[in-house]
Parts: C-alpha cells; structure tokens; sequence
C-alpha cells in the first residue's frame, strides 16, 4: 500500500474528470451553466491541488525508487496493467500542473465567453491527462494519457484561439501525432520482447544493443516533437499565438515537459548505450535550438511569438541537461523545466493580462505600461528576470547547473548554453523596455486598469514560487536528488559495460 | 440429423417468412409494427444463438462453434442497430415498406449461414442470402437515379465476386476433391506440395471476398454505392455484412487453407497494405461525408485484414476485437449522417456539419468521439481496435506492416479532424431537424461503448480469444 493509505494519484488522476462529468450535466440557462461550469472547475481543480499537497508533504525524498504505488489488472493476458506511482523525477512535475490547472481556469474566468462549459470540460479532462501522464507506471497507459492530451488540446486552440486557430490546431495535432505513433511502435516492440509494458520491469531489462538505435529514434521522434526540439519545433510558436493564454500557460508549463520527461523516464534508463551514442547529436541540435530560436525571438513583433521562441531556447537547454549524464545536467534539466513551467507560464499570464485589455499582443502597440498600471510592471519584471536567469529567481539554479553538467561533458557545448543565456538576456530586456518603458505611444493605453484582485491571485503564487526556487532550491531539488542520483549511477554502468564489451564507442 | 443445431437460423427464417405474410395481408402501411417484430426476432435469435451448443449438422455443411456465436451476435447486433437507423428515415422519405425490415431479416439470416458454413456450398448459399437483399436495398428509392445507378453497380459487381467465388470453388473442388472444410484441411496437409489448382482457387475465392468486404484492390465500388444509396442503407452495408465477410475469409482462411498459408499470406498482406493506404490518401479530397466514410472503411478493413495477414492466437484475436469496436465506431458515425437532415431533406457535404458543435452539442460530442476514435487516438476504443493488431504485427516481425499502418493512422487523422474542425470550429449554419428518439438510443450507445472501452477491455479480449480458439483448434 501507498504512503497516503488511500490511492491518492488514482483519485487525483480521476478527480478532474469528475467534476468535468459533473459539469457535463449541469442543464440551464447559458449563463448560469457559464457561472456553474466555472465555479465547479475552480472547485475541483483547487480539491485537486489541495490533494497533490499530501504528495509534497508525504513524499520520501531519500527513496530513490517509486512511492505511492497502485497496481490493479487491466488487460492481464497482455501483460498491461494499470500502474501508478510517483519517483523524484515526476513527483513535482504532478504538483507543477495540478498548481497551474486552477491557475489556468482562474486566468479565463473573464476571457473565455463562448462556450464556457466546454472549455472547462477541456481543461478539466486535460488535467486527468497531465497527472496520469507523470504518474502513470506502466507504458501503454503512458501511452494513452501522452496521447490523450491531443484531443482536448486540440479542441481548446481550434475552438477558442486567434484567427489562425484552424492552422494551428491542426498542425499541434498531425505533429504531435505523427511523433507519438513511431513511439506507440517502440512501445510494442518492447512489449514484445519482454512481455509486459510495466515501466519499474522494463527499466532493470537489459535492450539488446542492436535495437537501441532505432527504439532511440522512434522515442526521439516522440519527445523531441513535444519538447520541441529543433527543426521540429515550429508548431509551438503557431500553437502559442493562436492559443487562448490559458492554453499557452498549459502547453508551456506542462505539455512541454512531457517531452523532457519522456526522455529522462525512458530514453536514458531504457536505452543507456543508444543515448550515450547519439548525445552528441542530440547537443548538437540544442545548441542549434539554443542560439537559432534566440536570435529568432530578437526578431519578434508578437510578445506571444517571442516568449514562445524562448520556451525552444530554454528547453534546448533541458536537453542539453538531460544528455548529458551526470547529476548537475540531470538535476539541472529538471530544475530548469520546473522553472520553466512557473516563470514562462506567468510570463503568458502577462501577456494574456495586457491582451485583455487591449486586444493585442504586438510589442510596437505599447510603450510606458509601467507609467500607467506599476504593479503590473514590477510583476512582468518578475518574471522577465527569472526568463533571463537572473540569481535569485527560479531561472538561475537550473542553468547554471546544466552548464555545469555540460561543461564536464564538453565544454563548447557549455558555450553554446551560456551564449542562449546572453541571447535571452537581450530579448527579454528589449521586450521588458518596449513594453514597459518609454513614452506612453497610444492614448488608450492611458486608461489600462492595473490588476484585479483576481489577477493578483493569479499571480501571487508564481511569484512566491519564483523566488523561493531562486533563494532556497534545496526545497526542491531534494525531491529529487536521490532518484538523479541513482538514474546515473545505473546509466554509467550500462554504458561502462558497453563499453568494456566494445558495443558502444 | 442434429438439424436442430441451426436452430438460430431456422427461426428467424421462419419469423422471416411469417412477418413477410403478416406484411402482405393488411391493406395500410404498419412498417413501423413490422420493424418491430425484426428486432423482436432478431432478439430471438441472439438468445438462440447464446444458447446454442458446439457441434457439426446437415452432413458436416454447417458448423456452431464460439467463433460463430461471438460473429453472430456481432451481426445480429449490427442488423439490430441498423434497422434502428432506419426505422424514421423511410418514413420521412415517404419510402416506408414493410419489406425494409424483412430484407434486414433475411440478410441476417445469410451471414448467420455464412459464418456457420463449413463447406463451400453452404458458403456460397449464405453468400447469396446476404446478397440479393442487399442489392434490392441498394435500389430501395428507384425513382432516385444515383440510388438506381448505386444499386445497378452493387448488383453487377457482386454478381461479378460470386462467379468469381464458384469458379475459386470448382477449381478447389476440382483439384482437391472436396468442399467440405474440415476434409480440405485433411486433403491439403496430407497430399506432398499442394496443386497450383487449388492456390488458384483460392485466390479466387479471396478475391470473391475481398469485393464483399471491399478490401483493395477489388473497393472500386465502395464509394459510389456508399454515396448513391439511401444513408440507413449503406450504413447496414457498412456495418453487419463486412462483418460477416470478414468472419467468413477468417473461417476460410485459417480452417480448410490453414496449412497453404504461405501461399495465400502474401495475398492478404498487399490487400491489407494496398487499403490502409487507398484509405487514408483518397479521403483526403472528398466533400461527400458517405464517401468519405465509404473510404474510411477501406482503410479499416486493411487494418483488420493486418491481423489476419499475421495471424495466429494474437492476430486473429485482434481482427475479431477490430471488427466488434468497428461495428460500433462505423453504426454511431453513421447515426449522426442519418440525423443530417435540414429543412426535411437530407444533406450528405462534410461542410452541412458546420457549427453542430453549437447547434446540437451533444450529437457533435458523439461524433467527435468517432472521429477521434476512427483516427487512433487514445483513450477511446478505435486506438485500442488498432493496438491489437499492430501487436501482433510487431510481435511477428512485420516491422513494414505495422509502419505503414501507423503512417496511414497519421495521413486519415487528417481527414477524422476536418470533420471535427467542421463541426467545432467553423461559422454555424442552422440547426438539423430534431432527431428521432431512435437515433439518439443507437448515439447513446455506441458512443459511451466508444468512449469507455478502455475501462473494462478484458470481457471483450476474453470472448474473441475463446472464439479464435475454437478455429484454430
């Protein structure tokens, strides 16, 4: 039995949908559906998170191994049984989204008019998604919940997005996809060779070293579609500019990470020699993501599009972390799309909160906010600061940490890293100074209200949180410090042993 | 003689023909009564068949095992369900006949005997009982020239596949010196090298089934006849007798030609690859929704023919979970075209659906959910139907297949979202008709089965695995 004594992750799994159900139901006048539907998702979203927090209190950072398990049988004469179970590689990233769910909700309690119940349909069952996802232990119902997300996702861009919703949408949707299937093969594959889709069995199985390469490849089709990696990676920007700002909050704090997540659960456990062959590719395209997507985001007239560009340039950095195999990168990956989950989440919140108010998201359309509306001024520079690393903030620890693991694995790559940091400094800022100083350049601009109450709710988490990852990260990376540490002892292992057999270079 | 093993078939031929006379003698129209009476039969003879034992009758021609009773409940469903369909639909039209539903009736009764048939004379018989009242229903609205074209092009190229499936048969005849299935079997694993006569024969016969079940290259009709003919109509044509068709190449395939199975394995494999393909590239530029749908099932059809292409415990298995989730992804979907209608008439463009997801949430919602499913995404069934093919792909090596496979999922996703972008993201246009109350019960159904598959898999993998077992042997 779990430590909560009660199947928490199943009840945090299933709670969103719950309540989505409930919303389902509600009959009525449009707008007391619209006022039910917000209210019961609020509702359920903050039992949720509430929920999540015995995870945090309860969670045993010294074990290494996976806590909070369930079994029960699923389909037994295939060997897929429904696994859950959290380690200190996914346990926060379930915290990260059932915080940013009631964030999210909050955030379009006043932007999303149309079709309220069906939205909040959507983000409810996206939730279910995203925790099962991080939480689920066995890989076919990975799988399911990876796959999963595509639908109400699709939904919320195409249904309530920006005037190019329907290119946007369709392309999230063919590409995601079209990654996800080559995976769903590697899947099989591994199933068919060892019988069972169970992840805590898969991970001690030793991959025959001829395989790797291409179960490599179909996983990397997956993950690094989903990161984005790339050249794979322009369905962001288009799904970022189109999608309401509750749904950008989402993609980039929580569906990105699926991406990293997948390689650090999978691609380097499961296929240690493969992983080690082909890291340099994999920091080669970084790097490339890195500085490429950063001189790109220079270019921006859309502030969505801009941070959007940063998101690749930061999760480049995620992969860099990841592959490169020691405890700082690894650590450090993992810091870093926490990180990246709260501050480039708040930063679409800004955006969204400006977008309200004046209807567009172009950088040449402001001038001089901070004369006008200075509290929501200080918070943008919050959170433009800790895009940009700035110590102190949540951005710093985490890349500083993957340049670390970098520079011990090769330091060009470490270079490269460090120069996206210098590049990202420059965006950000000039994006901070458009739109927060200057001249106040349009009339309308002089009557923006300053933030609502609600607004501030949104926000007062997130800023706590980015300083306190900033100021103290032990709180943090001690969830997950005894997992890293094992993951890359067994890594170099594998990889030593391959090597010893002269497999692997 | 153990006649009374076909129990199943013998009633409901005989309510067949009693509902039939029941139907000529009142002078004012009651089909609505006589439906009725379909589904009370059909009723009827899902419990015979849940009751029925295992065993051989009439001389060896007819067979009742679990694999029959698991396809004849799938059939008899299916039939059910379109008879559902149609039940509004012809009233509306002004095309209401008693004959309709007794058509259904004897068409059920020919899968029911296709599917038991354990000789190739009783196949051929089952094969033309399906038929004839399919080529009559094709034709139903004759004044309606694309109805007269659809069921002209059925009736000729199904004559076209029977030939062809009696000249397969007198070749296997001929060569091997029986049709009855379980002596073929002996004859063809016992003789040293089987004669090229009967590998001719059997193409033949493959051939003769792949136009029923519109397997490629022998789909050229499937279109036309899914779009001429009235939409109730081509979604029975869609659902109960492929399922038949397929049980029927299962049965003939693994039971009598069992041990040629490297002679017809290639066969099966270019069908399989040649659909899934044809499927998922020429929807893509269709307008018609019955077209698209018509190319839709090709693509489907490959998919399960991958199962068969493999084979074994696991392929199989697989080809009878994707014709059961089929049937109940193919029937919801085409509840919701039947429910197309605006101003008293039906509407068949994809663009017609446009804003239902505002007009009628929850048929658009029902619809969303094939779609989705239709396309393989997780969690709803349609992702499950192709994951236990592609198991067994994998498992056996048939690392092309099964690639092939999933590109073509990705390229008809394509073609499965426009229709939800359709329906959800485009400018409304004004609401349907109110649907019947008929039509919601067959939404209702298919798409909670859809949705919620995933909750309890087992039950279903547990009944197809028992019927692959009894085939096999």
């Amino acid at each position: 039995m779990n430590a909560a004594g009660f199947p928490l992750l199943s009840l945090l799994t299933f709670l969103p949908l719950a309540g989505a159900l409930i919303i389902m139901m509600v009959r009525g006048d449009e707008a007391v559906v619209a006022s039910n539907a917000r209210w019961t998702a609020l509702w359920t979203s903050l039992i949720v998170f509430a929920l999540s927090l015995v995870l945090w209190v309860q969670f045993d950072v010294s074990v290494a191994g996976f806590q909070f398990q369930e079994q029960a049988e699923w389909m037994p004469d295939l060997g897929i049984g429904y696994h859950l179970g959290v380690d200190g590689i996914s346990v926060l990233f379930v915290l990260l989204s059932t915080l940013l769910t009631p964030i999210c909700i909050l955030a379009s309690w006043e932007s999303v008019q149309t079709r309220v119940r069906e939205y909040m349909i959507a983000f409810l069952v996206l939730e279910t998604m995203m925790i099962g996802m991080f939480a689920s232990l066995d890989f076919m119902l990975f799988y399911i919940f990876f796959e999963g997300v595509l639908i109400p996702m699709f939904l919320i861009i195409g249904v309530w997005g920006g005037v190019r919703r329907v290119y946007a949408a369709y392309k999230f949707f063919l590409y995601t996809f079209a990654g996800s299937v080559l995976m769903l093969l590697a899947i099989i594959v591994l199933w068919s060779s060892a019988g069972t889709t169970d992840i805590p069995q898969l991970l001690t199985r030793q991959i025959d070293p001829a395989w790797q390469p291409w179960l490599f490849f179909a996983f990397f089709a997956s993950f690094a579609v989903k990161v984005p990696m790339w050249p794979v990676h322009t369905w962001l920007p288009d799904a970022h500019v189109e999608a309401p700002t509750a749904g950008s909050v989402i993609l980039a704090g929580v569906l990105l990470k699926m991406g990293g997540y997948g390689f650090l659960r999978f691609s380097l456990p499961m296929l240690p020699e493969a992983s080690a062959q082909f890291a340099p590719l994999i920091f080669t395209l970084s790097v490339v993501a890195v500085i490429y997507t950063s001189l790109v985001a220079l270019a921006q007239t859309d502030m969505k599009k801009l941070i959007a560009y940063a998101s690749v340039a930061h999760m480049g950095i995620v992969t860099i972390g990841i592959f490169t195999a020691n405890v700082q990168g690894i650590e450090g990956a993992l810091f870093q799309m926490l990180s990246h989950g709260v501050v480039s989440g708040a930063l679409f919140l800004c955006v969204g909160v400006l977008y309200d108010r004046e209807h567009t998201r172009e950088i040449a359309r402001y001038g001089g906010v901070a004369k006008v509306i200075p509290a929501y001024a200080l918070v943008l520079m919050l959170f433009t600061m800790a895009s940009v690393a700035l110590p102190g903030t949540a951005g710093f620890p985490g890349e500083f940490l993957v340049i670390l693991g970098a520079w011990a694995v090769n330091p060009w790559v470490a270079v490269g890293a460090a120069t996206g940091m210098v590049l990202g400094a420059a965006y950000m800022l000039l994006l901070y100074r458009r739109v927060a100083f200057g001249k106040i350049t349009r009339d309308s601009l002089r009557g923006l209200a300053d933030l609502s109450p609600r607004e501030h709710a949104i926000f007062a988490p997130l800023i706590i949180l980015t300083l306190w990852m900033g100021i103290y990260p032990s709180s943090f990376t001690q969830f997950f410090q005894a997992s890293v540490a094992q993951l890359v002892a067994q890594h170099q292992t594998a990889v030593g042993v391959a090597r010893l057999a002269g497999i692997a270079p | 003689m153990n006649w009374t093993l076909a129990l199943p078939e013998i009633v409901l031929a005989g309510s067949g023909l009693a509902i039939l006379l029941a139907g000529v003698i009142p002078k004012k129209d009651h089909s609505f009564a006589i439906s009725l009476a379909v589904l009370g039969a059909l009723l009827l003879a899902a419990v015979l068949v849940l009751a029925q034992k295992e065993g051989t009758a009439f001389g060896g021609q007819y067979v009742a095992d679990s694999f029959s009773g698991y396809m004849k409940l799938l059939c008899i469903l299916g039939a059910a369900m379109g008879l559902v369909l149609a039940m509004d639909f012809f009233e509306r039209e002004g095309l209401a006949r008693f004959e309709l539903p007794v058509l259904i009736l004897f068409a059920t009764v020919g899968m029911m005997v296709m599917i038991s048939a354990n000789d190739l004379m009783s196949l051929y018989m089952g094969l033309e009982l399906l038929s004839l009242p399919l080529y009559v229903r094709a034709a139903i609205d004759r004044d309606n020239s694309r109805a007269s074209e659809a069921g002209l092009k059925y009736f000729v190229l199904g004559a076209l596949a029977s030939g062809l499936l009696l000249y397969g048969a007198s070749l296997v005849y001929g060569f091997a010196g029986t049709t009855n299935f379980d002596r073929l079997a002996d004859a063809l694993s016992a003789r040293e090298g089987v004669s090229s006569g009967v590998i001719v024969g059997i193409v033949f016969i493959i051939a003769a089934l792949a136009f029923k079940i519109s397997a490629v290259p022998f789909h050229m009709w499937t279109p036309d006849v899914y779009e001429g003919a009235p939409t109730p109509i081509t979604a029975f044509f869609a659902s109960a007798p492929k399922i038949a068709a397929v049980a029927l190449l299962t049965r003939v395939l693994t039971g009598p030609f069992g041990d040629v199975a490297s002679q017809w394995q290639q066969v099966i494999l270019l069908a399989s690859l040649g659909s899934m393909v044809l499927g998922a590239l020429a929807a893509i530029g269709q307008r018609n929704i019955k077209r698209l749908m018509a190319y839709s099932s090709i693509g489907h059809i490959g998919f399960a023919l991958m199962g068969l292409a493999v084979g074994g415990e696991s392929g199989l298995r697989g080809v009878l979970v994707y014709m059961a989730i089929y049937l109940f992804m193919t029937t919801g979907a085409f509840a919701v075209l039947i429910a197309m209608r605006r101003d008293g008439r039906a509407v068949e463009g994809i663009d017609d659906l446009a804003g239902l997801g505002r007009t009628d949430p929850a048929m658009a919602l029902a619809m969303a959910v094939f779609m989705f499913s239709m396309a393989g995404v997780p969690p709803l069934a349609g992702f499950f139907s192709k994951l236990y093919v592609l198991l067994p792909a994998i498992e056996g090596g048939y690392y092309f297949l099964a690639l092939v496979g999933v590109l073509s999922s990705i390229i008809s996703a394509y073609y499965y979202l426009r229709v939800i972008k359709v329906m959800y993201f485009d400018p409304g246009l004004p609401a349907f008709d109110p649907r019947p109350a008929s039509l919601s019960v067959v939404l209702a159904g298919t798409g909670l089965f859809t949705a919620f598959f995933f909750v309890f898999p087992a039950p279903l993998l547990a009944a197809a695995r028992q019927a692959v077992a009894s085939i096999l042997g």
